[in-house]
């Protein structure tokens, strides 16, 4: 089995969000990058799934030579090779068609990607994939088993879980449950260097959509306090105050 | 030109959120002085259908083919991308739900569209149709342009409200060809805790953390969202300890809210949990530590002993209802 699982490089999540220029940028300074936390739970699940001889597991990533040492930890965790498209991953249609188009000529059985990243929190390179390669794509989903030809998946929909099978080749985002998130060992750290990590260009694709400009959330006021021993007085205040209840 | 919006159905129903989008769509179509057609997928009564002019749609179509009573993105997507070219529309809305996230993409990619998914507000009116949406997971927000024709927009729940807004509403049955390879997916079963509020949509959240010390001691938790109607959520090392299951983890890599109410229990607050939980409207924070970073962001906190707070604040609610 061929698994392409296609990561993002993300702030790490204790990361205090910063803007430059006028709101328009995001600040990097100081930042440091990781493998999106649910990439890395789709990466440990498609190592499980080839492990044994069972099949190879390749990591993609759309982004600049800057991302590489976040490419060479997904090889550290266990991923077999890797390939980066060589271009700044504009918005989640553009990212999606560069996966779609390398995933066209390679031929992988599986594509898995994590069910969001936690920088623009899209939700959608999995699905675009899926609609650009026209095969099923199956967002959000909690568990996966291979057998053979046909997949099973439980996905999240609100208040409980969908079963869905689905054979042949398909995309899906992952989310907690598919796997525990695997930690690199001392011997995948050292093979993560000689692993080959490919660059390829990228395909020119119109542009749809742009950021102008980043806001933070609005301060909130000062904490009002209540005394413990006048718990009671709370359920008043969000009565009659904030009108919640 | 027009505007269409997708109106989820589960089991035959609108949840509040389908209506939310509806009224986001209404005032959408408002902006660019044009109609709001909705498009229905599944078994839904017409008197249901009919709710949706409520909120100010002015035409239903209903799509009732048997190969679609049960969600199967791909060829969903397929129906509603022929129905916004039947109807014209450039711009497509739906509810950011879990379906949806797995829904939008698609009609995105077949209508060539910009997508706002995670939208807050409604487009810019300056001709530039910038939407905010969430981004680092609550930590801020995105102004995004849409420089496309052709515009979707997935909408956050309990971002923009209900409004009412009734209009008259024709309903039409509307089909369209299904491909079989649109078909791929296979629903084997749905699993549904009917008796619980869903929590991405909740207005109202009761959450708690390490502080309640032990999985037996989430009783008076439940007891008080049942009393409010609320949903019950946690932390995440609440449900990595598998003292709750991982649908309840919010933050920043559970999953994001935005309830009228949220109110923490025996959490501190660690900037990942915040940013999946700040952009609710008033957070309630209670904690035994003064110095819990939770009470920076709240607006109103009790300083004590869940153990002793949270019996007296069910016996409070209790006299509260009467």
């Amino acid at each position: 089995m061929k698994i392409l699982v296609c990561i993002s490089n993300v702030p790490d999540t204790t990361t205090k969000i910063t803007f430059t220029n006028d709101n328009t940028e995001f600040n990097t300074a100081g930042v440091q990058y990781i493998v999106n936390p649910y990439d890395e739970i789709a990466l440990s699940r498609a190592i499980e799934l080839t492990e044994g001889g069972k099949g190879t597991v390749t990591v993609i990533n759309v982004g600049e030579a800057a991302n590489d040492p976040t490419i060479r930890k997904a090889l550290a965790i266990g991923a077999d090779e890797a390939v980066r498209v060589n271009a700044a991953p504009r918005d989640a249609y553009f990212v999606a068609k560069q996966i779609a188009e390398y995933a066209k000529e390679k031929d992988f059985d599986l594509i898995l990607t994590g069910r969001e990243s936690i920088d623009y929190n899209g939700n959608q390179v999995a699905a675009m994939v899926g609609e650009f390669l026209d095969i099923p794509s199956i967002s959000i989903i909690k568990k996966l088993e291979v057998d053979g030809n046909t997949a099973t998946v439980e996905r999240e929909i609100e208040g409980g879980k969908e079963v869905v099978t689905v054979s042949g080749k398909f995309v899906a985002s992952c989310a907690e449950g598919v796997a525990e998130p695997k930690i690199p060992n001392m011997r995948g750290i050292m093979s993560a260097r000689t692993k080959p990590l490919a660059v390829v260009d990228a395909v020119a694709l119109e542009e749809v959509t742009k950021i102008t400009k980043y806001e933070t959330p609005a301060p909130r006021g000062t904490v009002k306090l209540i005394p413990a021993d006048q718990t009671e007085s709370l359920i008043d205040l969000l009565h009659s105050e904030a009108k919640v209840i | 030109m027009s505007v269409l919006v997708y109106v989820e159905q589960a089991e035959g129903k609108f949840k509040k959120s389908v209506f939310e989008a509806v009224s986001y769509a209404k005032a959408i179509a408002d902006q660019q002085s044009t109609n709001l057609t909705a498009i229905s997928i599944g078994d839904v009564a017409e008197n249901e259908l009919k709710e949706l002019g409520k909120y100010g749609a002015s035409k239903v179509l209903n799509v009732s083919a048997e190969q679609l009573k049960t969600f199967v993105n791909q060829a969903y997507a397929s129906v509603i991308a022929a129905a916004s070219e039947k109807e014209a529309a450039d711009i497509v809305v739906l509810s950011n739900s879990f379906s949806g996230k797995g829904l939008a993409p698609r009609i995105a990619v077949k209508l060539k569209a910009g997508l706002a998914d995670g939208a807050v507000e409604l487009p810019s009116n300056d001709g530039k149709f910038s939407i905010k949406k969430t981004a680092f997971s609550g930590k801020a927000f995105a102004v995004t342009e849409l420089t496309s024709a052709n515009k979707v927009i997935a909408l956050n729940p309990n971002a923009f409200g209900v409004k009412e807004n009734a209009v008259e509403v024709a309903i039409e049955n509307f089909s369209a060809d299904i491909k079989q390879s649109d078909l791929g997916t296979v629903i084997k079963d749905i699993v549904r805790a009917t008796d619980k509020v869903s929590l991405p949509d909740a207005e109202l959240v009761v959450s708690a953390g390490r502080g309640l010390k032990g999985p037996e001691n989430w009783g008076m938790i439940e007891e008080l969202a049942g009393l409010l109607g609320a949903a019950t959520a946690c932390s995440k090392p609440v449900s990595d300890a598998d003292w709750r299951p991982h649908s309840e983890h919010v933050g920043q890599t559970g999953i994001a809210i935005s309830p009228n109410l949220y109110i923490a229990i025996g959490i501190s607050g660690a900037i990942q949990h915040l940013a999946g939980v700040s952009s609710s409207k008033v957070i309630v924070v209670i904690n035994k530590d003064p110095e819990a970073p939770f009470f920076k962001v709240a607006d109103y906190g009790i300083v004590g002993d869940a153990f002793e707070v949270v019996p007296k604040l069910i016996e409070a609610l209790k006299a509260h209802k009467g």
